[in-house]
């Protein structure tokens, strides 16, 4: 008979190697060749090491090769956590309300709208997307909606704008918002509730003061879950908003694709992998250690 | 509980906000549904029902190679990454052991890391061990991906299990091996089923990593349709787009019927 450890050794290890092998290792490569010069055509000069992918981020070389700074790269993250948290934001303003009016509905009821909430998130999201683009294109049936209903006759040219990319991101990540959330309240005690009523809380008061701290988990979690993806999103800046509102993802698939600067890439993509990091290690300090909270 | 009856428990704008994120929700699917029925060339002015492009979807053979590609894909990783993950939930709900941490962040790493993330770090692994990149190199991507979302389930089941049973099949002289076959095989195939079925859908939709590391040869659906939109909207895209979506609602809506059914 094998011994417990062996027998676990052997369970666990194809498991670790595949993840050790196709996900570790590549990371791993992938913060070595930001280290990298590009070769002209894509790929890299193996053995030549140089900070000219992260010195690029903020400046270009001009004709004489001066550095020069240039600001692009930067206005493309800013406009990345502009959009990335104003849509973590609209997610929780809607998916808050949503969650608590299903914590409050009776067992059968609450499960058919969990139903409803999940189904999307089962479905494909580039598709999903491309519905947008039906919806929002000139002609499209937005227009076709409010010009029927007559409150204007105008193109709205709501296609290819950040509007459009916040609608999208705001619609892909609302189910990741509102199931957490709902997780959370659904495990509240209630009795909590009635108590500050019976003590004559009122409604906001009840909710200020109960509701929303015991609800702090799901809250923080849902927020992770939207802002993290949505930061990193590619085809949704990619399909609805066109060459004007590029967010992280496009720059760096562009690094692959016409701009054929592996480096630069894999540096764009190891500094967002870094920033993703650093939020979930602060997100595991504060609500997994903090005492009290590891229920 | 709750008395739905009292006032107090009834807070303004809530219910409002949750039929909106309903619609919100589903607008676009609905919509994308009924104008793949429309006879109209241009993709969003309705001009009468017809299934013409279904059929003509039907005759495109790179939509049916693309098809059967996503479909080979998805059946490889969900087989080999369920059955990974079941044998690593497993051992790591055996007991407490050295390193276990560890191998909780590695299994949390392919959820945590951003997609694009990974399709660049896997693109990048592949070019430079020289691997090919076609099936082969999308099934090994989508079955890195699947393991996590495979286990999660799995784990959960485990995790439920009276012990008893076991220990009862342990005090008739059953060996190891006969009680994992006959108790807890049985009893975690729930989990094992929710976890193929979680890694078969993830794999089926994936776009960015596969866009990433698909040869000419391995196109999967999402990366073929994502082709097709950026050449222009049309009618046929509304029609594959749909039946993607119908699978996949169809998909959900038994699992959930099954699940209720077992109850």
């Amino acid at each position: 008979m094998l011994s417990p450890a062996l027998r676990r050794t052997g369970l666990l290890a194809p498991t670790v190697i595949t993840l050790f092998v196709f996900m570790v290792l590549p990371m791993g490569l992938m913060a070595w060749m930001s280290l990298l010069e590009p070769d002209t055509y894509g790929g890299v000069k193996w053995g030549h090491y140089s900070l000219e992918s992260y010195t690029q981020f903020l400046y270009e070389r001009d004709l004489d090769d001066q550095l020069v700074l240039n600001t692009d790269y930067i206005g493309i993250f800013v406009r990345s956590f502009l959009l990335a948290g104003g849509a973590t934001i609209a997610t929780l303003l809607i998916g808050f309300p949503t969650a608590l009016y299903i914590a409050l509905k009776d067992e059968k009821a609450r499960n058919r709208w969990i139903l409803l909430i999940s189904i999307p998130f089962w479905t494909n999201l580039l598709v999903r997307t491309f519905a947008w683009m039906l919806l929002l294109r000139n002609g499209g049936l937005a227009e076709q909606f409010l010009s029927a209903v007559g409150l204007t006759h105008e193109q709205l040219n709501l296609l290819y704008t950040p509007t459009a990319v916040a609608i999208g991101l705001v619609y892909s990540f609302l189910p990741f918002m509102i199931l957490p959330i709902y997780t959370s309240l659904e495990k509240m005690d209630w009795k909590l509730v009635e108590a500050a009523f019976d003590l004559g809380a009122n409604r906001w008061m009840a909710f200020r003061r109960v509701i929303l701290p015991l609800a702090m988990p799901g809250i923080v979690a849902g927020c992770m879950l939207v802002l993290i993806p949505a930061l990193g999103s590619y085809f949704i800046p990619e399909l609805l908003g066109g060459g004007k509102s590029l967010m992280i993802g496009n720059l760096i698939q562009n690094q692959f694709g016409g701009a054929r600067n592996w480096p630069f890439g894999a540096a764009l993509s190891f500094a967002l992998l870094a920033m993703v990091m650093l939020a979930m290690m602060a997100y595991n300090l504060r609500f997994k250690r903090a005492p009290g909270a590891g229920k | 509980m709750i008395s739905q009856s009292n006032r107090l428990w009834r807070f303004k704008g809530v219910g409002p906000t949750a039929w909106f994120a309903l619609v919100y929700l589903y607008l676009p699917i609905l919509i994308l549904i009924v104008l793949s029925f429309n006879a109209n060339k241009v993709a969003t002015i309705w001009s009468g029902f017809s299934l013409d492009w279904y059929a003509r979807v039907w005759d495109n053979p790179n939509i049916l190679r693309a098809a059967k590609n996503s479909f080979i894909v998805a059946t490889g990783a969900t087989i080999v990454s369920t059955t990974f993950a079941t044998m690593a939930a497993l051992a790591m709900s055996a007991g407490k052991f050295r390193g276990q941490s560890f191998v909780n962040a590695m299994l949390g790493l392919p959820l945590l890391a951003p997609e694009i993330v990974t399709a660049v770090a896997t693109l990048l692994f592949f070019l430079a061990i020289g691997l090919e990149l076609g099936m082969l190199s999308v099934l090994v991507a989508h079955t890195v991906f699947c393991i996590p979302f495979a286990y999660m389930p799995i784990r959960a089941r485990l995790e439920g299990m009276d012990p008893r049973y076991k220990e009862a099949a342990a005090d008739l002289y059953a060996t190891p091996w006969i009680t994992f076959w006959r108790i807890t095989f049985p009893l975690l195939m729930p989990g094992i089923v929710s976890g193929a079925m979680l890694a078969f859908i993830i794999s089926l939709d994936d776009f960015v990593i596969t866009f990433f590391v698909a040869g000419a040869g391995a196109t999967t659906l999402p990366v073929y349709i994502f082709g097709m939109i950026r050449m222009g909207i049309t009618p046929e895209v509304n029609a594959i787009s749909a039946m993607m979506l119908l699978v996949s609602i169809a998909f959900v809506l038994l699992s959930w019927l099954v699940g209720k059914a077992r109850q």
